[in-house]
């Protein structure tokens, strides 16, 4: 760990002008970061800890949508009631992630904003381009069990570790940023971005800008929706494959359906076509299969990972059943519904 | 006179007690190594490198030196003078080859290797100074991947101490050609790292008067300071090592790590107490259960009566030590055929060496011999318990040695019982409940009873208070517990009043605690030396007036109860000890005593084996597309002699069957083949079970008398739960799913791609 300054503003303000400095970085729950810190992976010279901003709290917005602020932690957002009663999805997908422990330190806006596990990201003694621009990417060709099959460049094979973020994808939610130019609002999918030639950037957020909230738009799907997540173990690890599926079933015919994979790329994964081939269906397999094959359209595995292609194969047509059934898996019984 | 109103509650052997360190551990109290408090504290960190194999060309150390608060920068540049000789680096565990020397020299033997150690003020200096130190390097040759190493496999002529040559018998390969059943198969064990919880730490007490004490993270103090004496030139009266709580080893201990050899040398250097821990990652630089192949070749009449038994193993090793594990000999011990055949051999390659790790050999090889089992059984169509049991054998089938006991016939009963496997549908996927494929397999495990020479003390004061003393260790297992349960059981006494001292290098002898050995081991030593202290009490008694216990002269004449002395003929006599010590004017009696195998147990010893059984059956619940697995029930019934403390005892095999299950399905180093570096170097990407993984566990102690195996009749509850519950569970996988796997752990990318 190196060095660095600390501040701890009460104003967003304060916080933002902070942030402007060259090498600074926000630190929330430090779940994250902290890690990072240690592994000399994170080298900030000026840590702005942003823990006394008010941005702890949820409430309406204008639109009739719910307004997550940064600062509200994943466990209070994922027991608020109105959260569990207009946006089970991502309730759920909170409660998937992490452990408790973790997630009653973890912030909305840390989870976001963590970055890749990627082992070499994490190992200094490595090669990779995320870390260090130019370096060269150590998981290609290296150990890349954990790593996307989708929306890859030969930069960066890295996955977007969180599961919070694949239900806010399917929600199509809204990030809320200030910056020294001011407040904007990013749609959640443009929040993240892929790696391209940039793999150091994993999202669209301009230096020094903070999230203050998260907005979750009107619509509720509270009937249709299930998040599955496949890992290593029952709990306490990262999707190898996730599933967020938020469906409107409508006299037997699927009116709109939203899918959003986490654990194949850098960001959570999306294809308009896919959710739009399901649209006038009967919720059956057939329509499911069909969509899968739209989503995985261009999946690639790097060996050790080509595994994460049949997985995924297998597990959105499984989601997208367990949606349209009604019948959402359950994060405590972990028997797959 | 004993209070009689109440039945005296006698705890002893046998009596299920909490842990009696439990209070201390869970409060904070009890001291860990990286805990101990010392004056002028300097803190270590230590630069790990990058690379696997080459040599240092150049250590800038300009800007670590000037971050305020650093002391000194340590490499092979500077380093203080150490002896030449390989021997003066040997531990109580060496192993042939040239012992790993840190800062050593230029010379880059493994990735992770120790190149610096940055001595500081603090620990936030030492660490961002260790973060700025640059190290260039000219890389070597290096292969980290097993299955290329096979190419260089041999056996050294050379053996470690511990290895037992696998014995054979009759002509295996022809018979094996003859069998009309036949069962062939590769199998594949991945690296496993040991990852305790607590990391390996030492802080070295310099005392500034010549002597020093070092609190080290290690499964044997003794072994510990002997290793330190002779390469740092301390004597033992100098140099004290103490381990008194161990947060966990499971053998990564067992053998002095490097952190304490660093940490020795710096404190030599700067003449000054010195810290070192390691981080996380770095706890993924040294031991290691080593990568394992292993082909199993079975040969069965059409009844199941195994004709031929081979194996064939290969254990992964370091380039500059050999070390050996005992993979094949299992089955052969196991299972009665008329022709066995074992090979083994060791493949170099550029890491550290591998390790002792729970169970060491028998985990690896009998979980494999018992899929393979499970395997013919299928091909004979006979139930995998019914095929152990036309196959059992009342001797030792490698040696041809009888058991000084083997009750594993009743911990197949029992274990089947609670099971309920009677009930199982024989056929693969015949069981099923919504999308889950249920299975259920069984395996059996076998592992040693060892006893070994071990000192103890006991002082009984006249307060009534008795301390016990050993330099055994407790690494989690519940050592004090079991302890101070002998002592109850031999003198009589309330735990409450009884002192367990071990985990110290000034304590009566003992080896380093591995091999399940230290319950049986140190529990006779601390028997005798009661049993010292009760003679003593006796004689003691004599001097009271009115003689109470008359002519009473031997222990086997009086009960021990609460305090007091009874005479077994006329249970109205009684003598306190407190009584009996102010009559002889004794204010203390200590007595050490030291329990070895005498002639009759070195006969036993050379003519009968001695080991623990045990029977595994669990249930697996498989999704059937998706190929999520949940470990829903495992019962475990272990035939280990006595148990001296069923609770403890207990926790020994819940924790070996949490570790088996995360052989069977989780625990995995990966290594990048490019770099020669172990990636997954976390806990968050280094699986083992967590909470949602565990279900349902049963153990079950089944009926062993053995006074033959040990003094106590106790054969150790230490390892024997990891063994073959990573088969079981394997074999459960192929009856839910019908699909045979080979490669442990069966991830479940393994379980999707087919
Ligand atoms: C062992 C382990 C297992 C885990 N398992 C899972 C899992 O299964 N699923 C899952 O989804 N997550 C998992 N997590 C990750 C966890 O969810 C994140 O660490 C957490 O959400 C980060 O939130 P934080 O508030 O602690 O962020 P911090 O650690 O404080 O920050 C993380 C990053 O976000 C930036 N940041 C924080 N807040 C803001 C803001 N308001 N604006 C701009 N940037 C900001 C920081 O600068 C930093 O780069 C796991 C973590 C660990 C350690
Ligand atoms: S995948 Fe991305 S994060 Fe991982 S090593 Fe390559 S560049 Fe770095």
């Amino acid at each position: 760990m190196i060095r660095f300054d600390y501040a701890r503003p009460t104003e967003v303000s304060d916080a933002v002008r902070e942030g402007a400095a060259e090498q600074a970085t926000y630190l929330a729950g430090g779940t994250n970061l902290v890690d990072l810190l240690k592994e000399n992976v994170a080298r900030p010279t000026r840590v702005v800890d942003i823990g006394r901003l008010p941005l702890a709290e949820i409430g309406e917005t204008e639109s009739g949508g719910l307004r997550l602020g940064a600062l509200v932690t994943n466990s209070e957002t994922a027991y608020d009631s109105r959260v569990q009663e207009r946006y089970p999805l991502l309730s759920s997908a909170i409660l998937a992630g992490a452990t408790a422990q973790l997630r009653n330190a973890a912030t909305n806006g840390g989870n976001i904003n963590q970055r890749t596990r990627c082992y070499y990201f994490y190992d200094v003694a490595t090669p990779c381009n995320k870390r260090n621009p130019g370096q060269g990417c150590g998981a290609i060709g290296g150990v890349n069990r954990i790593h996307a099959i989708l929306g890859t460049s030969p930069h960066c094979i890295a996955t977007h570790p969180s599961d919070m973020a694949v239900a806010l994808a399917a929600l199509q939610a809204e990030v809320r940023v200030t910056g020294s130019d001011g407040e904007r609002v990013i749609p959640f999918a443009d929040y993240h971005r892929l790696p391209g030639e940039e793999p150091w950037r994993d999202n669209t957020l301009k230096p020094g800008e903070l999230v203050t909230a998260i907005d979750l738009p009107a619509e509720r799907f509270t009937q249709n929706f299930t998040y599955l997540k496949l890992r290593d173990r029952l709990s306490y690890a990262f999707a190898l494959v996730s599933v967020a599926v938020a469906m409107r079933i409508e006299d037997g015919r699927i009116a709109e359906a939203r899918i959003a994979l986490g654990g194949v790329a850098h960001k959570p994964w999306r294809r308009l076509e896919a959710e739009e081939v399901l649209v006038g269906r009967a919720p059956d397999r057939a329509a499911f299969d069909a969509a899968t094959e739209v989503l995985l359209d261009g999946a690639r595995g790097h060996g050790a990972n080509d595994f994460k292609i049949p997985m995924a194969r297998k597990a959105i047509p499984r989601a997208l059943e367990q949606a349209a059934a009604g019948t959402p898996q359950s994060q405590t019984d972990k028997r797959l519904a | 006179m004993p209070d009689t109103r109440h039945e005296p509650i006698r705890v002893g052997i046998g009596t299920p007690l909490n842990r009696v360190d439990g209070e201390a551990k869970v409060t904070g109290q009890a001291q860990y190594a990286a805990e101990y408090p010392a004056a002028g504290l300097l803190h270590g960190v230590i630069v790990s490198g990058r690379i696997a194999r080459g040599r240092i060309t150049g250590i800038d150390e300009t800007a670590a030196r000037s971050v305020p608060g650093v002391v000194e920068v340590l490499t092979h540049r500077n380093r203080p003078h150490t002896p030449w000789l390989d021997r003066n680096y040997k531990d109580e565990l060496s192993i042939p080859g040239d012992p790993f020397r840190p800062l050593e020299s230029e010379e880059i033997q493994f990735s992770g290797q120790p190149v610096a150690l940055v001595l500081a003020e603090t620990f936030e200096a030492a660490r961002f100074a260790a973060s700025l130190i640059d190290v260039s390097y000219e890389a070597a040759p290096h292969n980290i991947d097993f299955e290329a190493s096979l190419a260089e496999k041999f056996l050294p002529s050379k053996k470690r101490n511990s290895y037992h040559e696998p014995k054979n018998h009759g002509d295996a390969d022809a018979a094996f050609d003859k069998a009309e059943l036949r069962h062939e198969a590769r199998y594949h064990l991945a690296v496993e790292h040991h990852n305790p919880m607590e990391m390996h730490a030492t802080t070295v007490d310099w005392h500034g008067d010549g002597t020093l004490t070092v609190y080290d993270k290690n499964q044997g103090s003794q072994g510990v300071q002997s290793y330190l004496c002779n390469i740092f030139g301390f004597s033992k009266k100098e140099l004290r090592v103490v381990n008194a709580y161990v947060g966990g080893a499971f053998g990564s201990g067992l053998r002095p790590q490097y952190q304490v050899y660093l940490a020795v040398m710096a404190a030599k250097h700067m003449q000054r107490s010195v810290r070192v821990v390691m981080t996380r990652q770095q706890m993924f630089t040294h031991a290691h259960r080593p990568e394992a192949v292993y082909t199993v070749k079975l040969g069965a009449e059409p009844t199941g009566k195994l004709t031929a038994i081979l194996g064939d193993a290969t254990t992964s090793t370091s380039r500059f030590e050999d070390n050996m594990e005992d993979v094949v000999i299992w089955g052969m011990i196991n299972y009665d055929s008329p022709n066995m055949k074992g090979e083994y051999s060791i493949a170099p390659r550029d890491t550290y060496t591998s390790a002792d790790m729970r169970a060491p050999g028998a985990a690896t090889g009998m979980t494999i011999f018992e899929i393979a089992m499970d395997e013919l059984a299928y091909k004979a169509g006979v139930d995998p318990l019914e095929f152990r049991m036309i196959n059992y054998s009342d001797i030792d089938a490698m040696y041809r040695t009888p058991f000084t006991s083997k009750a594993l016939r009743e911990a197949y009963r029992e274990g089947a019982a609670a099971f309920g496997w009677d009930r199982r549908s024989p056929e693969p996927r015949s069981m099923r409940e919504g999308r889950e494929l249920i299975g259920w397999g069984m395996a059996t495990g076998l592992w040693n009873a060892e006893f070994v020479e071990t000192s103890a003390r006991a002082r009984l004061t006249a307060d009534g208070r008795l301390e016990v003393a050993s330099a055994t260790s407790d690494i989690g297992t519940g050592t004090y517990t079991v302890l101070a349960l002998v002592a109850a059981d031999t003198l009589g006494l309330r735990p409450e009043r009884i002192t367990v001292r071990i985990g110290d290098s000034d304590l009566p002898h003992s080896q380093v605690e591995g091999g399940s050995r230290a319950a049986a081991s140190a529990g006779a030593a601390v028997q005798l030396a009661c049993q010292a202290v009760g003679a003593k009490l006796l004689a003691a008694a004599a001097k009271v007036e009115g003689k109470p216990l008359g002519d009473a002269r031997s222990l086997e004449d009086v009960t021990l109860t609460d305090g007091y002395m009874i005479l077994r003929s006329d249970p109205s006599k009684a003598v306190s000890f407190a009584d009996a010590m102010a009559a002889s004017g004794l204010d203390v009696i200590e007595e050490e005593a030291t329990a070895k195998p005498g002639l009759g147990d070195r006969i036993s010893q050379m003519t009968k084996s001695r080991n623990v059984h045990s029977a595994v059956f669990a249930e697996v619940r498989v999704d059937e597309d998706l190929g999520q697995v949940r470990v829903t029930r495992i019962v475990n019934a272990v035939a280990a002699g006595r148990i001296i403390n069923p609770k403890t005892a207990r926790s020994q095999i819940l924790g070996g069957v949490v570790m088996g299950m995360g052989m069977a399905l989780h625990e995995e180093t990966m290594g990048d083949p490019i770099l020669g570096r172990w990636m997954n170097h976390n806990l968050a990407e280094y699986h083992i079970p967590v909470n949602a993984d565990v279900h349902d566990i049963e153990v079950i102690f089944v009926d062993e008398p053995d006074p033959e195996v040990t003094p106590l009749g106790a054969k150790g509850v230490g390892e024997i739960g990891i063994i073959s519950t990573a088969a079981a569970i394997a074999n459960a996988i192929f009856h839910a799913t019908g699909q045979r796997h080979r490669n442990l752990p069966i991830t479940i990318d393994r379980l999707i791609a087919t």
